[in-house]
């Protein structure tokens, strides 16, 4: 298996569905002859041409609104919302328009469309290009939410999400994207709604998402050594949710930390605590415990980004918390 | 001209379908029939027939908030209709939807649309798919005054100009978005004006008068048909009915009401094919009973059909 990092496993992902479907387009700011913020897209316009890989204007609503038309006419729209922050000019589109036109029209509207978005502080992006908003996509009916961890999560994941005929929202977390990791050749799905075990381990269960699967996976380490084993659950997808996999682990560890780098109030894992409390509460020998950002919008400044974003320390206090 | 003879007495007919269709939805709502609320096209027939006579079924349309009158236009089913203002399982959204979500995919309908504004960005997107796929089709995206100011409609715009997409956009000015005067939202006279900004035709027309909403609305259509790109053409109309029914529409005057009523365009398409010698009283008048008959088998439909099972409650949200 080759390795590939991150952002070339989303690439490749794009090539082989591409390469199979003529009615899935590329569309969004920078994505063609820019090659994509992040270089994610690098190379699929002098691919694939400027019908399929589409420079658009900076219009959020318009990049959102006309791949919800162009995919209820028949097309298969995956588009880039540069950063998830923006969705903030664009989320009537999304959700008021595509999230709820299937169920508005009684059934019979199939939106078959991905918006991939880069998410997550670290690079000293500041408030607007930097929060992670998995919980507000959560909430809204109609739309499915995946979060990828790894090279070959992404690329299963996103192929999925292609293929998948319900409006998709995909959440790249742009500290993965130069994380390298061995992905298959060719096409490839991971089903959405089947959490993946990064991690056994048999005294705490660590539910996380995105790059936190990796400060989680990093502090099992650490806890190792002090003989504490710790089991790190990643759902992957977010909506729908693997709550099984989260209650069977939860009933053989008795313990629950939550790790995400949302804000922690009324964040995913306010969802995921609230139904671990409604499933295997017999099961907790401890309180659960959430470790995730503050409430405030993500700083710039490098010590307060860093203070911002949930680290292994804090993941370590809290596994020690529930431990005693 | 080119309408034949046959196409006038349609556009007419539609018309009036429209009207005994709004006229009859406004009583059984003060009637409590129908649940929610409605915003009524009476007054404004002329421009979703006028429009809709230009179209086939494999053309797309999104419609808005007052979109009954696009939806009979573009030969939506208006017992389908119906049952789904009564909130009824048979209705075209299986009572999901209401009013302003009435769809029907297979005649191109996108919808009515909740979100002023909601509907440009959807009818590019239709519109680059017919691009994307090679035919001639087109869309067509019905907004009003009040849609004319959001962004959304602006990007839409500049984003289907831009690509050249076979999109035209047809502004209903009625003057009033809600009670806000065009006065008070806007500083040209015409939103067609508008159409400098991105280099596209910017047409106003008499939206009272069907023929001359079918005239401009061929040309931009056949413009987009050809792969000419996008055009605007704004159709100056009125509603003689409130924002919503129950409106007590303190914000206009009588006068002014009277005044477009004078300027009503079923009369005046009535009159004209009189003059043509197209139509008579008599075939008025017959064209009057059968559109009733079917309105009443409409309503009787809806009144008839059962109320959606508690059980589908959570169906239709994915596919």
């Amino acid at each position: 298996m080759p390795d590939m990092t991150f952002a070339e496993a989303i690439k490749d992902a794009h090539v082989v569905e591409m390469e199979r479907d003529p009615n899935i387009y590329i569309a969004g700011e920078d994505v063609g002859v820019f090659g994509g913020c992040f270089g994610v897209t690098a190379g699929l316009l002098d691919q694939f041409g400027e019908k399929r890989v589409k420079d658009t204007t900076i219009t959020e609503s318009a990049i959102v609104g006309t791949a919800v038309g162009a995919a209820s006419a028949g097309l298969r729209p995956v588009i880039e919302l540069m950063f998830v922050d923006f969705i903030g000019v664009a989320l009537d589109q999304l959700y008021n328009q595509a999230g709820k036109m299937k169920y508005m029209f009684g059934g019979k509207a199939k939106i078959p469309m991905v918006m991939r978005t880069a998410c997550g502080a670290g690079i000293g992006a500041a408030a607007q290009h930097s929060q992670c908003l998995e919980a507000l996509f959560m909430h809204l009916p109609g739309l499915k939410v995946v979060m990828p961890s790894t090279p070959y999560d992404a690329k299963g994941l996103l192929i999925e999400a292609i293929r998948d005929d319900n409006p998709v929202v995909f959440l790249e977390h742009k500290m993965l994207y130069a994380m390298e990791g061995e992905v298959p050749s060719g096409a490839y799905t991971i089903p959405f709604g089947q959490a993946d075990i990064k991690r056994q381990g048999k005294d705490v269960t660590i539910v996380a998402t995105a790059n936190m699967v990796h400060t989680a996976l990093g502090a099992a380490e650490k806890l190792a050594a002090d003989g504490i084993s710790l089991e790190v659950v990643d759902p992957r997808t977010l909506y729908p949710l693997d709550g099984e996999t989260i209650f069977e682990s939860v009933k053989r560890t008795h313990r629950l930390v939550i790790l995400h780098e949302e804000v922690k109030f009324a964040g995913s894992g306010a969802e995921i605590a609230a139904q671990v409390a409604e499933e295997a509460f017999d099961y907790l020998d401890a309180p659960i415990l959430r470790v995730a950002a503050p409430f405030c919008p993500v700083p710039f400044s490098p010590p307060l980004e860093k203070a911002y974003i949930p680290s292994e320390q804090q993941l370590i206090d809290a596994v020690k918390k529930v431990m005693a | 001209m080119d309408l034949t003879n046959e196409q006038l007495i349609q556009m007419y007919t539609t018309m009036v379908k429209i009207r005994t269709f709004e006229n009859r939805v406004a009583e059984l709502f003060a009637d409590g029939k129908i649940p929610g609320f409605v915003h009524l096209y009476v007054g404004e027939e002329a421009v979703a027939t006028g429009v809709c006579e230009n179209l086939t079924d494999k053309d797309y349309i999104t419609s808005t908030h007052r979109g009954h009158g696009h939806l009979i236009a573009k030969g939506g089913d208006i017992k389908k209709m119906m049952a789904e203002l009564f909130g009824k399982e048979t209705g075209y959204c299986k009572g999901k939807g209401g009013s302003m979500h009435i769809a029907d995919l297979d005649l191109g309908i996108m919808g009515a649309n909740g979100i002023v504004g909601g509907g440009p960005p959807l009818a590019s997107g239709a519109a680059l798919a017919c691009q994307y796929m090679g035919n001639d089709n087109v869309a067509v995206c019905f907004f009003g005054d009040g849609a004319s100011n959001q962004g959304t409609t602006h990007e839409a715009m500049n984003m289907a100009a831009c690509w050249k997409l076979p999109v035209v956009f047809i502004n209903e000015n009625n003057m009033y978005g809600i009670s806000c005067c065009t006065t008070k939202s806007m500083c040209v006279p015409n939103i067609a004006d508008r159409a400098a900004g991105y280099d596209i035709p910017g047409v106003v027309v008499d939206g009272n008068d069907a023929v001359a909403v079918w005239e401009a609305a061929a040309e931009g259509i056949n413009r987009a048909r050809q792969g000419k790109g996008p055009s605007l053409i704004e159709c100056k109309t009125y509603r003689h009915r409130g924002h919503f029914e129950g409106d007590p529409c303190t914000y206009r005057d009588d006068a002014e009401l009277e005044e477009w009523k004078e300027k009503d365009p079923i009369p005046r398409l009535e009159q004209k094919l009189l003059e043509m010698e197209l139509l008579t009283q008599s075939k008025i008048e017959k064209i009057k009973q059968e559109l009733q008959k079917d309105l009443t088998a409409a309503e009787q439909f809806a009144e008839e059909s059962p109320y959606p099972d508690i059980s589908g409650l959570l169906e239709d949200v994915y596919t």
